[in-house]
């Protein structure tokens, strides 16, 4: 919301200051998001008088100006027609920069130098030009900067409006507040040549059917337009607005139309009350007819657009069609123009969800259907009308023949709510004595008086927020000052809800990971991409096709941040994520299964470059291989699911695990990056198995290495499993020392040698070599019997 | 001659402050917990007392995945999740990701990081609620950084507020970041609205509390002077390197007596 400040200070009587009204309004009511000058682009501007005025030499149109410019006189060319001697008006001179840019230098017009320029309004983004350059009305002497001999020079300030307070949607909302911060009080400024809003309270007639000045009018949806006031204008003159008025709007960042519609803009403005005029010789019947729209109704709305309405929507209408789609859009068929004289004259209270699915539905929002969907202030309905005849009738002639109409079938009172002392202090945590309650709600318009042992408040028409005590509770704080209230730390009980295993997991998870030493460095991608499996869960509303769908896994959104990595020229890329994956649901319309997944992506050197590896390139340093892959999956299935086995891939190539993969990737590579793996784990969550101690060993233990012949299909992770078994706990480790294929060896088999550590499990008896080999003999049997796994002969 | 040299791992700068942020309040009594980033609107809005068809939803303009299910678009369902299953008092600390339809820029991605905060018991008023917040915003930034508390509007806190602290940058001078005010936002709170604890069955008249949420990813931005939200995202390893290893304790956790000042070590006497 942009309100002016010198329009706040014709609300308040007093001067202002933008910073300061920033300060105040944030620490009471609302955010200020900027306060900006305008007009300051007018700053080299000058009043000037003009002495004399002679005909250009060579231009018939061109004068010759000596121009007062407070500083010596000096000669310039002019080429308004209205210039003329003894009259004031806005002189750039030479070096002065106009808005939109335009730097003024010395330069000869048809043979004669000029120096400077007389502005006219246009010249100067003050509106149109009438008839030249802008005359000016003032007593300060030439040499005046602009901007301080007339008063254009404002601060629009930018505030940030929350969706519960409509009543800061105007300049008389935001002055009320400030009067509480400055002690000032707020009045209505007398519009120039007005009446002073002395027309007649209407009273409300008890029928839903009525007439003003021969217009029938006929609210038959109650629900949509629970109150609705209607006045007919008759004999006005449709023309520019005043230059109060234009300064005005154009002060909020409004244009100026004609004097009818920036009335109506003038009023939404001050006091927040959406007006609509439309043209009474456009209207068939003349009717005015309040109901809902039939299915598939059109209206082509003042943007030139035709929309179809609906039977949700309510629609002003004349005797045959809608007129306006009620506290949205006007028709383009029933506006004011140039050639209109009779106006009817609409102040209305519109539905807010109504108002809010209508807009949405049309996609149309405006300035009204802004207010609307917040919540007007019915209760006001009446002075709003009176004073928006008033400004009509000064500005563009005319007269109001009948009261206006008001339609209201079911009155209502302003709302009550109670304030009880004590719950006050049981939010709030200070005693607030009744008295300052009071004073501080009544300051901004409740009225409060005791009932029992508790205020009876009274809320104003424009505080629809205000529905229930804790409402009245706020107030009461804020009005205070949030900063009046203590910030001492005091007791309090520790609560039920133990830590998240989840939470632990995953720090567990990523410590591990960064302890790894390998180098690995936690990346956040973003849950949204491209589909990255068929049954991808797709967002209805994405921003953009590229992030249309939630992620299944991590490792693509890893492997475009590897992409991204390789881009900016880097070849050693080892990144990890912990994250939530999402699934489809048994049923569609469920929430989606969540699952927490780990990732990684590994790419170029094991280590970094040491001068004792010698001057050697960068590509002579060992690049990382399967072999890491496999390092970092085992410690992934490790961390993630305790007691997990990782098995060569079915498919031949890389490794698996329940829950879990680790393979060489493809991507989108420059010529000089090195092999990119990836592995990628679901994470589970729940104990960890308590460590038991084991006794530390006392006697030494005893080593025997074994050569076996693998045929194809014969893995190492299988050999270890039936080794284990058969050893027994007597055997303490299993380690792979070598892996030999070729000559001597037959075809398609591979010789792989394991070292055995033996010990006691009991850990106090040296083992002797008779039971090693005894045992020894025992696993060779079962690998022969169980996978026809044999020796391998010393080589003959 | 230099010394070997080893790849250094670390964690990303936010998880960084995020644990940061819940370990401090942790030492408050908070335990951590989290729920899902898909949501419906029930707990995403409606339990939290937003009215429908009103304006105040279209500062949460959401991601929908069909029927009334939506990616969250704030910690604060985990409030209604957490009242469903346990009695006050409650004091909890939710980080998760959430997402609103914000298109990226330098200040918005349509998914962050939010921490929410929520204690629920008997006695609890504004004075705790401002003194908790006070006093962790003096913990992560400095024993003598002020904070501002100014009225906001959220529909599931009343009183309602947002926090400011001092300007990081200027001092409270007022700069270009802080446009002039001296202050930046950090978080939005208020007392829990009564309607909450009505719509989870807990007696509103009976107990009181507050609830806050902050953006951590904002406050790594405002503490390590990192300009662009982006950079968060693109996992670029010059930037995530920059904070591997940086993990301190924050300015305003102090010893009683430091045993070897490292100004001392730094320095020959």
């Amino acid at each position: 919301m942009i309100v002016s400040r010198r329009w706040l200070e014709a609300l308040l009587s007093r001067p202002l200051e933008g910073r300061d009204i920033a300060d105040r309004l944030a620490r009471q009511v609302a955010p200020v998001d900027a306060v900006v000058p305008i007009h300051q682009d007018l700053r080299d501007v000058l009043v000037a008088r003009v002495l004399e005025v002679k005909q250009h030499p060579n231009a018939d149109r061109l004068s010759l100006c000596q121009v007062d410019a407070g500083n010596g006189v000096v000669e310039v060319v002019c080429g308004a027609p209205n210039v003329a001697a003894g009259k004031t008006y806005p002189f750039a001179p030479v070096g002065a920069t106009l808005p939109g840019g335009l730097k003024l230098e010395r330069r000869k017009i048809r043979g004669v130098e000029s120096n400077g320029m007389l502005c006219s309004a246009k010249e100067l983004g003050l509106g149109v030009d009438q008839a030249g350059i802008l005359e000016l009305t003032t007593e300060a002497p030439p040499g005046t900067p602009f901007l301080e001999a007339i008063p254009v020079a404002d601060e629009q300030v930018i505030i940030d409006v929350s969706a519960n307070r409509p009543d800061l949607l105007c300049h008389k909302g935001v002055a009320r507040e400030l009067a509480v911060a400055y002690g000032a009080t707020v009045k209505l400024p007398v519009i120039p040549g007005g009446q002073g809003g002395q027309h007649r309270t209407p009273r409300p007639p008890d029928r839903p059917t009525a007439a003003v000045d021969g217009v029938e009018v006929r609210l038959e949806d109650p629900e949509g337009a629970p109150r609705y006031m209607i006045a007919v204008v008759r004999g006005v003159k449709v023309g520019p607005s005043p230059a109060w008025l234009a300064t005005r709007l154009q002060s909020v960042g409004q244009r100026s139309v004609n004097n009818i519609v920036d009335a109506t803009n003038y009023i939404l403005f001050e006091i927040n009350q959406p007006m609509h005029a439309f043209d009474l010789a456009k209207l068939r019947g003349p009717a005015v007819v309040v109901r809902r729209a039939k299915p598939d109704e059109a209206i082509v709305t003042l943007d030139g657009v035709s929309r179809r309405l609906t039977a949700e929507m309510t629609a002003i209408c004349d005797a045959e069609r809608p007129q306006i789609v009620a506290g949205v859009m006007g028709s383009a068929e029933s506006e004011v123009t140039e050639s209109t004289t009779d106006i009817v004259l609409e102040a209305a209270y519109f539905q807010p969800t109504r108002v809010r699915r209508t807009g949405r539905a049309l996609g149309i929002s405006s300035e009204s259907s802004y207010r609307f969907e917040r919540g007007i202030d019915m209760l006001a309905l009446p002075d709003a009308m009176a004073r928006a005849i008033d400004l009509i009738v000064s500005i563009a002639g005319g007269a109001v023949r009948e009261p206006p109409l008001d339609l209201w079938p079911e009155p209502q009172q302003p709302r009550s709510v109670f304030l009880r002392d004590a719950r006050v202090s049981q939010l709030l945590g200070v005693a607030i004595p009744r008295k300052e309650t009071e004073r501080l709600l009544s300051a901004v318009g409740f009225v409060a008086a005791p009932k029992d042992d508790r205020l009876a408040v009274q809320v104003p028409g424009w505080r629809p927020d205000v529905t229930r005590e804790v409402d009245l509770i706020e107030e009461v704080a804020r009005l205070r000052g949030y900063d009046s209230f203590p910030d001492e730390l005091r007791p309090y009980r520790p609560g039920t809800v133990p830590e998240a295993p989840s939470e632990l997991t995953l720090r567990r998870i990523r410590e591990r990971l960064i302890a790894s030493g390998s180098g690995l460095l936690e990346a956040r991608t973003l849950p949204l991409g491209p589909a990255d499996s068929p049954d991808a869960i797709q967002v209805k509303n994405p921003l953009s096709a590229e992030e249309a769908f939630l992620r299944s896994r991590l490792l693509p959104g890893l492997v475009r941040r590897v992409e991204h990595n390789w881009a900016q020229g880097h070849r050693d890329i080892r990144l990890f994520e912990v994250g939530t994956v999402f699934r489809p649901s048994v049923r569609p319309s469920d929430r989606p299964t969540e699952e927490l997944h780990l990732a990684v992506v590994l790419t170029g050197a094991r280590h970094p470059p040491h001068w004792t590896g010698g001057s050697q390139s960068d590509s002579k340093l060992p690049d990382m291989d399967i072999w890491d892959l496999k390092r970092h999956f085992e410690l992934a299935v490790g961390l993630t699911t305790p007691g997990g086995d990782v098995q060569p891939a079915a498919s031949g190539s890389g490794w698996e695990a329940l829950g879990g993969s680790a393979i060489r990737l493809e991507a989108d590579a420059p010529r000089w990056a090195a092999p990119l793996f990836g592995l990628e784990v679901t994470i589970g969550v729940g104990p960890v198995p308590v460590v038991k101690y084991q006794p530390l060993h006392t006697q030494p233990p005893v080593l025997r290495d074994i050569s076996l012949v693998l045929r194809g299909g014969v893995t190492a992770a299988a050999v270890e499993t039936v080794l284990r078994r058969a050893g027994g706990s007597m055997l303490a480790q299993l380690e792979v020392l070598d892996e030999y294929r070729g000559s001597g060896l037959p075809e398609g088999t591979r010789g792989v040698t394991w070292r055995c550590t033996f010990r006691d499990p009991e850990g106090v008896r040296t083992l002797t070599d008779r039971e090693i080999d005894a045992l020894l003999s025992r696993m060779l049997k079962a690998l022969e019997d169980e996978l026809d796994v044999q020796r391998r002969q010393a080589s003959a | 001659m230099p010394g070997r040299r080893q790849w250094q791992g670390g964690v990303h700068i936010v998880t960084q402050i995020v644990d940061e942020i819940c370990d401090i309040f942790k030492e408050l009594g908070f335990t951590r917990v989290v729920g899902p980033e898909a949501e419906t609107e029930r707990y995403n809005f409606y339990a939290l007392n937003f009215p429908k068809d009103h304006p105040a939803l279209d500062a949460q303009d959401s991601f929908y995945l069909g029927g009334d299910v939506v990616l969250r678009t704030h910690t604060s369902p985990v409030q209604i999740r957490t009242l469903e299953v346990y009695k006050p008092p409650i004091r909890i600390v939710v980080p998760g990701r959430c997402y609103r339809r914000d298109p990226f820029d330098a200040s918005h991605s349509p998914v962050f990081e939010q921490i929410e905060g929520f204690a629920v018991d008997e006695g609890i008023t504004f004075v705790d609620f401002k003194a908790t917040l006070a006093t962790f915003a003096r913990r992560i930034f400095s024993p003598t950084t002020k904070v501002r508390f100014r009225p906001s509007y959220f529909p599931f806190t009343e009183p309602s507020a947002e926090m400011d602290v001092q300007c990081q940058i200027c001092g409270g001078s007022g700069c270009a970041a802080c446009k002039q005010t001296g202050w930046m936002e950090i978080l939005g709170s208020g007392m829990v609205h009564p309607a909450v604890l009505d719509n989870c069955k807990v007696d509103s008249e009976k107990y009181t509390g507050f609830a806050w949420g902050m953006g951590p990813e904002r406050i790594a931005m405002l503490r390590h002077g990192i300009p662009d939200i982006r950079l968060f995202f693109d996992s670029d390893v010059r930037f995530l390197e920059q904070f591997v290893g940086k993990q301190e304790p924050g300015a305003g956790s102090q010893d009683l007596e430091s045993p070897t000042p490292r100004s001392r070590l730094l320095t020959s006497e």
